[in-house]
This record gives C-alpha cells, structure tokens and sequence, in this order.
C-alpha cells in the first residue's frame, strides 16, 4: 500500500536546490510548517523564490531565512511586522511581488488546478493592475492574473494518514489546504501520523494524490 | 466640543450594522467592533484567514495560536462557527457574500475611493493583505477613522494623494465627528457629533458635505439619536 511517511523534516525537503520556488503555507505562525524552516536553512540552498502570505515576524520563523539571506524574491501578500525582510527589502537585496490576499490564494490555486488563470476585479484602477491585461465581461472590468506553480509546497496539517490523506487544525487550514495542491512536490508536517481508516473521509480537506511526503514535527 | 473616543466610535459602528448581517472587520481599530456588538444582534462575524462566527477573545492561558484573527490575535470560535481554507475564504469577499466589511483608511475621496493600504513612504516595505479584496467585493464597505491626521489635514478628501485600494467603493464613512453616506450626488452628513456646528465640520474637511434634513446627533458614549 502507498506509504508516503518520511523520517523527518530533512527528508521531507530531500532535492531542493538552489533557485527553487518554494510555497510556505500559513497565516502568521498558524499553518507555518516551522520543522521544515529549519530543514531548509540546514541544507544551506540560496536564490530562492517565496511564495507566503507573510514574510516573517517573529525570530523564529520566516525571519530566519531572511536572516540567512536564502531568498532572492517573494510574492507575499502581507511582508509587514517583518523586521529581517524590511531590512533586505530597504537594501534593496530581496525583491518583492506584493499580492492582494485573495488574489496570492487565487493564482495558487490556479496552478493546482491546471487553470491558464483567471479574472479578477480586484486592483482595477490601482498599481495592482499595472502591467496586466485588461478585459471586459458583461460590462465590469476585469484584469487577468496568471497561475503560480511552485518546485515544492510545504504546508502544516493536523493529522495524516500514511496514504498521505491530510486534515489540519482550525483557522492554520489557511493558505496549506490550496498550497498542498500546487507544489511539484508536495510535504506536509503534521502533528502525528495515523493509520489508515483512522481519519473520517468527510473530515478528509486534503485528499492523498496531492501529497508526496509526509512527517511528524518533532517534540520539541 | 471633545472628539469620540475610539471605544465610543467602535460603539457607534457596532450599533449599526444589520442584524444577523454577515460582517468582516478589518484589522486594527474596526476589529474593536466586535466588543460592542449588542446583545442579540446576530451579527456573524468572518475572518479571512479562514473563520466564520468569531468569538471573543479567550481567557489568559486559553489561546490556541491555530485559532487567530486576521490581525494574528488569538480568538474563540462561537456555536454555529466554521473554518474553510483560504480560497473559499476571499470566494466570501470577493464574491459579495458580506452584508458589511468595516475598514480603517488614511483617506477617503468625495466618490468614495479609499486609501488604506500604504502612504507610499519607500522606508518600509508595503503590505496589501485582504483590504483590497474586501473592498471590492462586500455589499457595503463602511470606513472608520478619525475625522483628521495628527497635524490637523482632513482624511476626507476631492482626491486621494495616497495610492488608491479600490475607487468608489465606500458607501459610508464613521469619523470621531460625523456619519457621512457617501451618494451619487456627493458627501451627505447623517449625523453629527453633539455640540459641533456643520460649519465647523466642513472646515475640517477638504470635501463638499450636503446636510439632508436634520443630521442626527452622535452622543459622546457613541449612541445616536
């Protein structure tokens, strides 16, 4: 039976490299899947593209690869409360694609679902519609926005199963349940693996054909 | 003649969303609302993180930080509540879903455009979030803030200087001084703060303002009549 159970969170990012786009999922800390921050900064790959909602807050999360300057772009939605990426961005060493919110969820989901895009009425007649193409539908203006594909996703769930079905834990459900469908790899921490037929089908958000690995965050 | 404090402001926005009405408030000062919803008001509170029917805040020691407001504050989930990814979460903004989203601003124009999401200063990095989404899909997009900056300049304004969130969308504006419905023939004032003088609002503020019939009187504890 498929078995998607990694060790650990070194395992969980085996074969990322260097210039790789890399989903994170979360809103502030709730959903940031913190084993695999670490894990990355341990394999020591740089020129990273970010894709996240935030940009780091707290010492001990995003902030760290800011810290450790692994990231040559992101394309966030909200980089405020971000002491280490605020100091980059004014160094002009990071680039930054700011995203309205839904917009950032919208073009991942885009790329999970195979979509060329969509049409948005959100940033028309603002700077978020510079550069975008314009188009009308029934008399209301629209810009399109084009897909966001990742290398690896990299999300927090509550509960696995081994097959790798995914469920996650109240308002960290955020960004991880589209981000988990739109990365070429896809590795979720959670809080403990269970068996197979432990999990409710209905309570089921992430269904396994999107999950590649699998771990336990570590008690720490 | 003493401005609203911001807890009677919040008073004051709370008691006139719709009953049962679906409401998202933004973060910083609107989500204050939320403490001086009325008893019985059945107002549903959305998230955008993903929540809806949000609770109080919990007890000290009772946070969960998987269970946070848009603001990243730790919150409790009332009966009824749900939780949904992120995507449904802005198909409920975007797609005009909300009864009412209440939001802060630097300015808002006399055709309702709202700045609200940078000043434009280079020093620090910008950030957007969900305001621009909420403000171009609620049903109704109500404003609070305080009538004038620190230095004494009207936020209610011919043009916005700032760089823009969404245009027109604004339908009315709660300020430490008045209620302004924001209409196809202008800025018409609903109410105004006990003791202040039309006169004297229109000098603190860079926008025509219409009186139609009698403006309400707002009360120092946010209560109108």
């Amino acid at each position: 039976m498929r078995n998607v159970v990694v060790e650990d969170a070194a395992a969980a990012v085996e074969g990322i490299k260097d210039g790789d786009a890399v989903m994170m999922g979360g809103f502030g800390g709730a959903g940031l899947p913190l084993g695999v921050v670490k894990a990355v900064l341990d394999r020591g790959v740089r020129d990273l593209t970010l894709i996240s909602n935030n940009a780091g807050s707290t010492e001990d999360d995003l902030s760290l690869w800011f810290e450790a300057r692994i990231v040559r772009k992101i394309v966030c939605s909200y980089p405020r409360s971000a002491k280490q990426f605020a100091e980059q961005y004014r160094a002009g060493t990071v680039e930054l694609e700011l995203v309205p919110q839904g917009t950032l969820v919208e073009r991942i989901r885009a790329g999970g679902a195979g979509l060329g895009g969509f049409l948005s009425p959100v940033g028309v007649g603002t700077v978020f519609a510079d550069g975008k193409e314009r188009i009308v539908v029934d008399g209301r203006e629209f810009i399109l926005e084009l897909p966001l594909h990742a290398d690896f996703a990299f999300v927090k769930g509550h509960l696995a199963d081994t097959l790798g079905n995914v469920t996650y834990n109240k308002t960290a459900r955020n960004h991880c349940a589209v981000m988990a469908t739109a990365g070429r790899t896809v590795a979720v921490e959670v809080d403990r693996v269970v068996n197979v037929g432990d999990l409710d089908p209905e309570a089921i958000v992430t269904p396994c054909i999107f999950v590649d690995r699998v771990f336990a965050r570590s008690s720490r | 003649m003493t401005p609203l404090a911001r807890d009677a402001l919040a008073r004051m926005v709370a008691l006139h969303l719709p009953q049962e009405g679906f409401v998202n408030l933004g973060i910083g000062a609107p989500t204050h609302v939320a403490d001086y919803l009325p008893e019985g008001s059945g107002v549903i509170l959305h998230s955008e993180n993903g929540v809806l029917n949000v609770g109080p805040k919990p007890a000290a020691g009772e946070e969960d930080w998987d269970l946070i407001n848009a603001g990243k504050m730790p919150i409790s989930l009332r009966t009824g509540g749900s939780y949904f990814d992120s995507s449904l979460s802005f198909a409920m903004m975007r797609g005009g879903h909300l009864d009412v989203a209440v939001l802060g601003a630097f300015q808002v124009s006399k055709d309702g455009d709202l700045a609200n999401w940078t000043t434009g200063d280079n020093g620090s990095p910008p950030g957007i979030g969900g305001a621009i989404d909420l403000a171009v899909g609620a049903k109704s997009i109500w404003v609070m803030m305080d009538h004038t900056t620190k230095d004494g300049r009207s936020r209610i304004v011919e043009r916005c200087g700032y760089p823009l969130t969404a245009r027109g969308v604004v339908t009315r504006i709660f300020t430490n001084l008045c209620i302004i419905d924001v209409t196809e023939d202008g800025l018409a004032v609903r109410a105004l703060l006990d003791g202040l003088a039309i006169e004297a609002l229109r000098d603190r503020t860079e926008a025509p303002l219409r009186v139609m019939g009698d403006p309400l009187t707002i009360r120092q504890d946010g209560s109108v009549a």
